[in-house]
Parts: C-alpha cells; structure tokens; sequence
C-alpha cells in the first residue's frame, strides 16, 4: 500500500498509453454510424467525473487514512458553484471551475479542521452526519433564490467551439479528460514529493510521523481541503455536463458510490479511481440488465436494485479483494515475476 | 406558553425514538468500540416485517413481540456471519462493511415494499390525555414504551448473570475468557439486543413519519448526536442524550431556525459535541490507544 | 501420584516469534508445580500455551482428556481457573460482580454460594469491600479478587501469573501462606509462576527452572532448593 508504483519503471509509459487510448475514443465518432454514440460519450463523460471524484476521496482515505462518508456534499458544492456562477452571473462554464475548486478547498480545509480531533470511526460519523444533513440543507428556502429550492437549477449545454468539428458530447468529453489528466498528474506529483510522504507517514503512523516534525495538523487539514477541491471539480463538472442540478442528486448514496468506485478500484492506487469511475457507470447503466438476468436465472419475483448489487459487492470484495482491482492485478503480477525465481529454486 | 408545552411533549417523544436508536448504537459501540452506520437501516427492515404481518391480520402487540425476536436474531446472525471474519480488519474495512449492509437493507425493502410511503398503525389512540390539546396519548405511550424497555434492560444488566458476562466480556474480554465467558457470543448477543431495540424505535417512529425505506435517515443522525452528547460508551448517557436532544430540537426548530434544517441542527451538534467535548456529558474520556 | 495436568513438546508462538521449544511439564494431582526463570524465559508463555490464549504446538492433557485444541473458556469450564498476569480486575464491576461472574459458567448455584463464603473465609477483607468498584481497590485486594474469582470456578487447578508482582512482601508473604492452605484444604493443585524464588520453592513440591524458553532443569524443590551453584547462576540468592 505505499507509492512504490511511482519509481518503477514502465509505469509512466503505461499511463501515457492509457491517457492517449482515451483521447482517441471519441474520434470513433467520426467512422461509426452508431446512433448512441452521443450516449456512450455522454457516459464517458460521467466515468471521468466520478474517476476524479474518487481520486479526491482517495487522497484522503487511501493515502491520508481519514475516513469520509461526506464527499457527496463537497460534489454537491462545486456543483451548485457552478450553476450558480453560469445561471445568475452569466460565467462561461470554463471559468467556473477554478472557482468551484477553491471554494471546495476551503469548505474542505473549514471541515478538515474540526476533522482533526477525529479518527476512524468518529470521523466517519461527523462526515455521514454531513452528507445526510446536505440536501435539506441545499432545499433551504431562505436560499432558494439561488439554489433553486427543491427544482434545482436548468442549465444550458455549451457548444463546442465551430473550429473543432466536435458534436456537444464529444467536446465535454474533451473537458472531462483534461481536467481528470491535469488532476492525476497533479496528484502523482504531490504524492511522490515530500508532502506525499509526509501525507503518507501519517496515514501509516501518526505518531511516529509527527516525532519526525511532521506538522499532522497542517497536512491533515491541507490534505482534506484539497481531498474536497478536487471532488468540487468533479461536481462542477458534472453540473456542466448534465447541465442540471437538484438537491436530491446529492444524497448519501452518491457518497456511497465514491466509495465503492474507491474500494472496487483499489484503496491507495490512482489507476484504481479511474477503474472505479467506470465502474460506478457501468453498474448504474447495467443494473437494469443485471436485474433482469437475476430476475430470470433465479425466477426471482421482484427487481433486483442497483444498491443492492454494490452492497453485495462492497461486502465480497472486504472478503476477498480488501485491495480492490488494481491491487489484484499487483498481486498477481508480483506472482508472475517471481514465478521464475521460486521455479529456479 | 401551551404551544410550548406542545413542543415539550413532541420533543420529549422524538427524544424518546433517538434514546433508542442511541441505546443500540452504544450496545455495539460498548462492546465491540463499532459505529454502526447500519443501526438505523435494520430498525427500518424490521418495521417492515412488523407492517407485513399486521397487514397478514397478526394483532399488533403479537407482531411488535415477534417482530423484536426476529430483529435479535437477525443482529446475531449479522455479528456472526458476516462480522466475525472482519474481527481483525482495519477501521476502514469495518467502515464500508457498515455502508454496505445499509445500502443492502435499504434496496431489498425498496425491492419488496417499494418506495411509496405507507401507513403504520399505532397501538395508541391519537386523542388527548387531558381534553386541553397539551399531551396526546399516542406521545405517553411512546415515552412509556421506551421506559419500559429501559427498565427491563436495567434489570437484564444489572441482576442477571448473562447481563453480567456481557458487561465483563466488553469490558475486558481477555479476562472475561479466563472465567469461562464465551465472549464472542457475548458480542453477537449484543448485535442481537441492539437490533431489537432498533426495532421497537422504528416500530414506534414509523407512525409519526409514515413507513418509507428512507424513513430512518435522519433518525439515525439523529441518534448519533444523542449517543455522543450522553457520552458513546454510557448506555444511561444515551437514554438522557436522547432525550435532551429531541427536546432541544423542537425548541429549536420552533422558535429558532425552523423545521427545515433540523437536520444541519444534528450536525452541528455532532461535530459541536465531537469538537468541544468528546466524552458527552456523561462519559468518560476517550484514552487514545498508542 | 497421578498426573492432573500434563504437556508433552509444548511450543509456543507471539505473532512471529517463537516463545517456548519443546517443553514437557507435569502438575500432580494435589501438588504445586512452580515455574522459575528470568524475565523472557518463557513463564507467562507457558500458562497461556496451556489455555490455548496463543498459538501453540503440542499435546496437553488434562484428566487424561486432550485439550490442546479446546477454546480457552471450554478449558477454563473443565476446571483450570488462570489467575493471569496483571490480576484482569473488571474494574468497573463491583466486587460482588467480579465473583459472581462465575455463576455464568455453573450449573450449582448452592454450591457457588457456598464457595462465595470460602472465599470471604480465606480473603475477609472481600467482604468489607463488596460493594465498591473493584478498580478501586489496592493492589493486593486486587490479586486477593483475583484469586477469589478463581476460587469462585471450583477449579482443580489454578494456574498462577506472579501472584506476589508489585505487592508489598508483608502482603505477598500473606497471599503465599493462603494459597497454601487452598492447596491443601481445597485440594487444588497449582501451576505458579514466580520471580521471587524462595517463596516459591516454600510453597512448590516440584519445580522447572527455564530459560529463553527451554527447560533448564526440573525436579522436586528440596532438591533445587539444596543444589547452591544452581541456585546462584539462575535465581540469584
């Protein structure tokens, strides 16, 4: 579970192979005559959202070691930032971001500092509290002027620029995958520095980190608020893409599906939140399907939910995959290389 | 001044719900140092079971019997089964294991029962106890339900042996062992009474907020802020906790912030509480183990 | 004599490390058995090997019945009450509660109560202090608890953790001289673990003396107690 990944060999060839593999999928659109394709960019769109809202959540659980159950009300924030900021000040949608990120970064570093005198559980449980609290909160009448109450807020889809040829959905793809590139290199490099050991250390031990003259309460602090910023992003990104916002789209269970994008993808690993991205879509797409499969292999007499098909999952993965797929796939080319030597043996 | 009585009377109602979400909260956390984010959850699936069979044309008091039996059981088997291999797992692990369970329980009751919200009777008729519109029955009888509960578990506690070997398995269960006590049975025991007190507080909320998969949501966050203001390990703690927050939050919706961010109330009780004084008011300090 | 308790190439573990090689022991019916040594050698390891409280290798027998692979309170049911290390007062129970915590495990409430008086009979002081929390009480009251809530299990064996550690040696001398007399009058046999030899070997019929978790020696105590150049290398008077 440490960042070994990071000096070895191979790996930043490997991830520049993944990136340009995903920047050449929506050029597909220019040779298949496939009605839906708008639709699996639009899907794509989402994965890279929720890959870089796992990829903030897993800053802070997987290498911090803070527990959140709360960053559907940070997703949720960057998301009305955004709408607020394009519907009421007329901002181009580009603009909004930066903007987003750091009022989530300081909603984060606000709620990181209580955060301090919590671990584990307690943490956990401030963090739920949030997420519960956050729809009602958003529904509040006194601000509904600019939320938009219970309606939420319609807003409308920018059109890509004329020069690039590219369809709505195509573009925003584009922008969700050079946000999710920018955020991914942005958190490998934080990681692989100084502050990536010490955010390490403290997950590791926190004592013995903070008798090394680690400052826990900076780094634990600093560590949240950029943990939330970067989930803002995915929120506002998502508000520009779905070019909608609600309060009831921000309840727990998205935080919920963080986390299982963050545990099926692998705690503590960046490709893993690109994994869980996907994955996250794929269940809420296929659970009809899944549903239905179940529903006739085992002559069941009511639809089987896409909740309950995560919680099944959650539960078998802390069995038998605590370190979710990239860790696996770790594993099991751990195995492969010294296979030869235990066979020389 | 009778509409503060009004909201007295509701307060302490609510207050007695949270008291028992918070009892069965601090029944796990006492023994096993667990937060259960699925406590809340269970007590809905088990008002479920009670609403199915009062629906089959089983007597209410039968159904909230049997219903509490069913509950303890499936706490058990909940310890046992799907627990017991997590015994050693870090916190993280315990976490999503929790999430997970609650998202469990909430899809297969929105599977069978749906989403739609639905009735549940309650035992108590919904007139007043004095003619003056003040205190309804429906209120004393939620009170002296959970009074009742609490006096028995006093009694369980405090003067059986059973009781008694769960206390001392909780407390120091390495000793516990050397004088015989199946303490990991101890711990299921406790999963099984926490789920049962789980159902009786759905069972009793559910006529007051209507029966809905969601239903136990904000109760559960609610519970919470009771369990950590009487102080997490200290059953009695969770009972007054329970109570002063239900009424804290009728004073305080009414007269201060409204009824619609009740729900930011909790949190700022908890992180309030978390932040300022962690051991509750009743509780004894948490000691960080090195 | 017969053979009460009996362990035959006991080894134990902690985590990784290995605690205790191969040991053969023996407690006789009636008799007290200590185990001696320098700190780390291995004596808290073995009392815990026998419970089955760590991981461990080997047989034991116990009336002739195997429970090497009996959970700790089933061997504790059978009748070995383990006074551990520490004393492990319940210390938010009352005494009251802390001896009557045994009746979990019995069957014969009459002869529960009866014991309970037994052990006011040995420990006076017990019932003065009844009602008050058991954390509140001195460190000797709490080894007295201790060997009270043993008594309570109506044990044929008692394995004792360093009965005498941080005690006032008035009150260890006191504490040694009652376990006599349970020995002898309660005809539980002892398995003790000491740093403080001489008592031990006053009070033990037979003896191990063990290092870095081997047997050294072994013999009946007169003899240890005679043999002054063992005496000097490996319990220091």
């Amino acid at each position: 579970m440490t960042a070994n990944w990071a000096n070895k060999r191979g790996v930043g060839a490997g991830a520049l192979l993944a990136w340009a593999g995903l920047a050449l999928l929506p050029l597909i659109g220019f040779i298949t005559e496939n009605t839906s394709f708008d639709y699996y960019m639009y899907m794509g769109q989402s994965m890279l959202i929720y890959a870089i809202a796992v990829l903030g959540l897993n800053l802070l659980i997987g290498f911090n070691g803070q527990i959140s159950l709360g960053h559907s009300a940070f997703f949720a924030l960057g998301a009305y930032t955004t709408a607020i900021l394009m519907n009421f000040g007329g901002w181009p949608y580009w603009a909004t971001l930066p903007v987003a990120a750091v009022v989530c970064f300081l909603a984060g570093l606000a709620f990181g500092f209580p955060a301090l005198k919590l671990e584990g559980h307690y943490l956990a449980l401030a963090t739920f509290t949030l997420a519960i609290a956050m729809p009602q909160l958003l529904k509040y009448k006194a601000i509904a002027g600019w939320t938009g109450g219970v309606g939420g807020v319609l807003l409308d889809k920018p059109d890509p620029p004329e020069w690039t040829g590219l369809s709505a959905d195509q573009f925003l793809y584009y922008l969700c995958l050079f946000c999710a590139m920018v955020l991914f290199w942005l958190v490998f490099n934080l990681l692989r520095g100084r502050s990536g050991r010490a955010i390490m250390a403290i997950r590791d031990h926190t004592m013995a980190a903070s008798t090394m003259g680690i400052d826990i309460a900076r780094y634990k602090t600093v560590a949240f608020g950029i943990s939330a910023g970067i989930t803002g992003i995915a929120g506002a990104l998502s508000a520009i893409t779905v070019a909608y916002v609600a309060p009831d789209s921000f309840t727990l269970q998205l935080s919920i599906s963080f986390l299982v994008g963050l545990v099926v993808g692998g705690i503590a690993s960046l490709p893993g939140c690109l994994i869980g991205g996907a994955f996250i879509v794929l269940v809420q797409n296929s659970a009809q399907s899944i549903s239905d499969w179940m529903k006739g292999t085992f002559a069941l007499r009511y639809d089987v939910p896409a909740w309950a098909i995560y919680g099944v999952l959650l539960l078998a993965l802390m069995y038998v995959l605590p370190d979710g797929i990239a860790g696996g796939c770790a594993r099991i080319r751990a195995w492969w290389t010294t296979r030869g030597r235990r066979e020389a043996q | 001044m009778d509409f503060f009585i009004q909201q007295i009377a509701s307060g302490l109602t609510s207050g007695a719900i949270y008291a028992c979400v918070a009892l069965g909260l601090v029944m796990i956390y006492v023994s096993t140092d667990h937060i259960n984010f699925a406590q809340g959850e269970m007590a809905m699936f088990a008002t479920y079971l009670a609403w199915a069979m009062i629906n089959a044309g089983v007597p209410y008091w039968i159904a909230f019997g049997l219903t509490i039996a069913v509950a303890f059981f499936g706490g058990l088997f909940i310890q046992r089964v799907i627990l017991k291999p997590l015994e050693h797992a870090p916190v993280l692990a315990l976490v999503v294991c929790f999430i997970a369970l609650l998202s469990i329980f909430n899809a297969i009751a929105g599977m069978i029962w749906s989403y739609t919200i639905k009735q549940f009777p309650s035992p108590f008729p919904s007139h007043d106890l004095f003619g003056n519109g003040l205190v309804s029955v429906q209120q004393l009888g939620v009170v002296g339900v959970t009074l009742v509960m609490l006096g028995l578990l006093t009694v369980f506690f405090r003067f059986t042996t059973l009781g008694l070997a769960m206390r001392a398995a909780a407390q120091n269960p390495a000793s516990a062992r050397l004088m015989g006590v199946r303490v990991a049975w101890m711990l299921a025991l406790g999963w099984g009474l926490a789920a049962s007190i789980g159902a009786i507080a759905g069972m009793l909320v559910a006529p007051i907020v209507f029966l809905d998969p969601n239903m136990m949501n904000g109760i559960l966050v609610y519970g919470f802020a009771s369990a950590l203001v009487g102080g997490i390990g200290n059953p009695m703690g969770a009972v007054a906790g329970g109570f002063i927050v239900g009424v804290l939050e009728n004073l305080v919706g009414s007269y201060v912030i409204g009824n619609e961010l009740k729900l930011s109330f909790a949190l700022v009780v908890v992180v309030g509480v978390l932040l300022l004084k962690p051991a509750g008011l009743f509780g004894r300090v948490i000691v960080r183990r090195v | 004599m017969v053979a009460l308790l009996e362990a035959k190439a006991l080894s134990a573990w902690h985590g990784p490390i290995r605690g205790l090689y191969e040991l053969d022991l023996t407690v006789e019916q009636g008799g007290v058995t200590a185990l001696l040594g320098a700190n780390g050698a291995g004596k808290t390891t073995t009392l815990r090997a026998l419970c089955n409280m760590v991981r461990r290798a080997g047989t034991t027998t116990f009336q002739g019945v195997d429970i090497s692979r009996r959970s700790t309170e089933d061997i504790v049911r059978m009748g070995v009450a383990h006074v551990p290390e520490g004393r492990g007062t319940f210390v938010a129970l009352t005494v009251e509660e802390n001896l009557r915590l045994a009746l979990h495990t019995r069957r014969d409430k009459a002869a529960a109560m009866r014991d309970r008086d037994l052990v006011f009979g040995y420990f006076p002081i017990l019932q003065e202090r009844l009602h008050q929390q058991a954390g509140t009480l001195s460190g000797g009251e709490q080894q007295m608890l201790a060997i009270g809530r043993a008594l309570m299990l109506a044990p044929k064996l008692m394995l004792l953790d360093e009965p005498s550690f941080g005690l006032a040696p008035l009150i260890v001398r006191e504490i040694f001289r009652i376990l006599r007399q349970i020995n002898e009058h309660e005809h539980v046999s002892m398995l003790i673990v000491e740093q403080n030899a001489a008592l031990a070997l006053d009070l033990a019929d037979t003896v191990y003396l063990l290092e870095t978790g081997k047997v050294v020696t072994s013999g009946p105590s007169a003899l240890i107690q005679n043999d002054e150049a063992l005496r000097k290398s490996y319990l220091g008077y």
